[in-house]
């Protein structure tokens, strides 16, 4: 059943590449023109929208979507179903350059971008900031998963007799981080959970600014919900898209049995949402045909309850084409969330105008997903990352591997 | 001139408080300003005063004369901490109602605890203060602020700061002077003094005289209470004041924060929870709910037909149910 992972090793340099190669380069000459002319040169925020599409997207957005790291990392290692580890390293890989770049488009978005370390400076401490802990939890995580991604990187160079001193390197440092590791899995959660259920604190700080669709005390428990939720269904799109993009054979056994959580969740989370709304007596905001409406209707319609209901049919989850499409709507859903609570619901007491995003943010919004798609598949490409069977030139699979 | 009449006498209280940050008990030494709305007759000095304090490079004071400006409703900007709108008086057409909008120097300010790195700081006399060294620009501040005052130097390409009117913090005495804008007013519209004073000051003047004011001190109770407090001659919601409650907004999310991180008990022992589920799964066999009875009879088969890989097959499909930390090391 388990094979180990192993650099994809095909050529890199594909029609796919060079496209997002050409989806990057808009985006790049905006942050290098961002750096020397300003925000105001490039973007459309202004002294009554603070925040603009960098922090809905690359940061809320991304950290979101990063979520398959943690949820993988406890299904496998802390609830051991060791019989989706296969998609556990894929997952902390994407975890990683996700947080990565949730930091990269954090400094194009602040003003003094130079400053990103003073959260980590004691005399510069401040524990009431909620922004203070998800600043703190982030920095503390995106360490954790590199260092539970050092093996990938160590392992190609163990035994390799060209550079005997390296080879001793790795190893022990592959020794020492497999014998600790597990302090780090179980931290990743921690932190996770903390940081994901903070971002959702965020914005409580401004009750009058939130539309009530959104602003409720227990938005921090639904962003962690929601973040559990779209752990699995991150996962199965990127590997269904994966095995897709690099012509492997897609894992549907594995995936489909682990798609089986995700309608529990879902409804969990529907059923919160709903709850919520009922509790607090909002559920009349949605018939009154607003765009903020919309977007919640779209939202919990589209991104939660039709991937539950599709999820819950067999036909769907047996089928690769099902589950890609139902993981996402839910990707989707989320996203479409962290979209909505901070942008489309701030609605300050001054505005005279709606904020929406220049070009320029778009591109280099476009231009972080496309550099973060291209650096994954650089490093699975030479990386021992995904685990694949061998195919020969007739796309038959070798003994080496089961379907 | 204005003056702090009365109030200057116990100004000193001001200095003497040495509970420092914390904001919800400096409540009583610290100081404020009172808007007397009726009393101001729009003649922009406040603006001209705040400029010149600020170091800008002020236009000459008689352009602050242009009425004009007057015809769309103004916001603070980064140039200007401080403006003055004029709005219609539905009492008397030919005095209309002038209102200043500036800090409010909540007693309980949600940008102070929205900043992560303390570059918002509200200090003992109750101004609340901008330290554009520590600041790293998130602008988290301008989304918390229930006013809607910060604004920010978006057009800085190297160190843009948020602006907002700090109280002319470090400028002057605050026992024996007052802010620039306060030491401006010709018409006795602002008084500064100490804010529990300026509260009965405006409860006193509004007892002597029902017919000219409404019956609101604004500030006294919104978003937790500001050290800037307003009378007015018409109804708040009139002059473009927010509707807020009497609960500060930084309580909500630090009763939250400091809920999940009390003593970093809930973080630990999630920890712990974790642990020992991780802990138990790794109990060998017993229990059959681990292994997935499908991967199983699949392994095996591949056992079976794997030939001299079988051992190989064996060790990782073993290899495959323990925690990272018990692999055999290559």
């Amino acid at each position: 059943m388990n094979v180990e992972p192993r650099p994809i090793r095909r050529k890199f340099a594909t029609p796919g590449v060079a496209a997002l190669i050409l989806l990057a380069l808009p985006g790049t000459a905006v942050i290098v023109f961002r750096l020397f002319a300003g925000l105001s040169a490039v973007t459309n925020l202004d002294h009554q929208h603070p925040w603009g599409l960098w922090i809905a997207i690359d940061v809320a957005t991304g950290v979101a979507l990063a979520a398959g790291g943690f949820t993988t990392a406890a299904i496998v290692y802390i609830f051991h179903r060791e019989q989706y580890e296969a998609l556990a390293r894929p997952a902390l890989l994407t975890a990683l350059l996700g947080y990565t770049f949730v930091g990269l488009g954090l400094m194009v978005d602040l003003g003094r971008y130079y400053n990103i370390w003073h959260p980590a400076w004691p005399t510069m401490w401040q524990g009431n900031s909620v922004l203070f802990e998800v600043g703190m939890c982030v920095m503390c995580y995106l360490t954790v998963l590199y260092v539970e991604f050092l093996p990938a990187v160590c392992q190609p160079f163990i035994g390799r007799t060209a550079y005997p001193r390296l080879g001793r390197f790795c190893t022990s440092v592959n020794r020492v981080v497999e014998r600790t590791v597990f302090l780090f899995i179980i931290a990743g959660v921690v932190l996770s959970c903390l940081h994901q259920s903070s971002l959702g604190t965020l914005m409580l700080i401004a009750p009058t600014k939130v539309h009530a669709l959104w602003w409720t005390p227990i938005l921090p428990l639904l962003f962690l919900i929601s973040a559990i939720a779209v752990g699995i269904p991150i996962v199965i799109f990127e590997s269904l898209y994966s095995s897709w993009s690099f012509g492997l054979k897609p894992e549907v056994d594995i995936l489909s049995r682990l798609s089986k959580w995700v309608p529990p969740i879902l409804g969990v989370y529907l059923a919160f949402k709903l709850g919520d709304l009922l509790i607090r007596g909002r559920f009349g905001l949605l018939a009154d045909g607003s765009v903020p409406s919309l977007c919640f209707l779209a939202e919990i319609g589209l991104g939660v309850a039709v991937p539950m209901l599709l999820l819950l049919s067999d036909r769907v989850r047996r089928s690769g084409t099902g589950m890609l499409a139902s993981s996402v709507l839910v990707v989707f859903g989320v996203a479409l969330n962290r979209i909505n609570v901070f942008l489309v619901s701030y609605e300050p007491p001054y505005a005279t105008k709606t904020y929406f995003p220049s070009l320029g943010e778009v591109a280099v919004t476009v231009a972080l997903i496309s550099i973060l798609i291209l650096a994954y598949r650089a490093i699975v490409t030479w990386l021992p990352v995904l685990e694949h069977h061998d195919t020969d030139n007739t796309g038959h699979l070798t003994t080496r591997g089961v379907s | 001139m204005t003056s702090v009449a009365g109030v200057a006498t116990t100004c000193l209280v001001g200095n003497d408080n040495a509970h420092g940050k914390s904001s919800l008990n400096a409540s009583d030494h610290s100081m404020g300003v009172l808007v007397d709305m009726p009393q101001c007759i729009g003649c922009r000095k406040c603006e001209f005063a705040c400029q010149q304090a600020e170091g800008a490079d002020v236009p000459p004071i008689n352009t602050f004369e242009d009425k004009t400006v007057f015809d769309s409703y103004r916001r603070p900007s980064p140039e200007c901490q401080t403006v003055v709108n004029r709005f219609p008086n539905p009492d008397d057409a030919d005095r209309p109602v002038y209102s200043k909008i500036n800090c409010l120097h909540c007693l309980d300010p949600a940008c102070v605890s929205a900043c992560l790195v303390g570059a918002l700081q509200r200090q003992d006399d109750g101004s609340v203060t901008y330290d554009a060294s520590k600041c790293m620009g998130c602008r988290y501040c301008m989304v918390a602020c229930p006013f809607q005052i910060p604004s920010y130097e978006y057009d800085d390409a190297w160190a843009p700061r948020v602006r907002k009117c700090t109280l002319c913090f470090g400028r002057f005495d605050t026992a024996t002077d007052a802010p620039a804008c306060v030491k401006i007013c010709p018409n006795d519209a602002l008084v500064y003094g100490k804010r529990s004073e300026l509260l009965q000051l405006a409860h006193d003047k509004i007892d002597a005289d029902p017919d000219r004011y409404v019956n609101h001190v604004y500030g006294e109770h919104e978003a937790g209470g500001t050290s800037w407090l307003y009378l007015s001659s018409v109804p708040f919601e009139d002059l473009k004041f927010v509707q807020l409650g009497s609960t500060a907004p930084p309580r909500l999310t630090e009763t939250i924060q400091h809920g999940v991180f009390k003593y970093f008990i809930p973080p630990l022992a999630l920890y712990g929870v974790l642990a020992m589920i991780m802990r138990m799964g790794r109990e060998p066999d017993g229990d059959g709910q681990r292994v997935d009875i499908d991967a199983e009879s699949r392994a095996g088969h591949l056992i079976l037909n794997a030939g001299e890989r079988n051992g190989k097959q064996v060790r990782h499909l073993r290899r495959s149910r323990m925690t990272p930390s018990q692999r055999p090391h290559k």
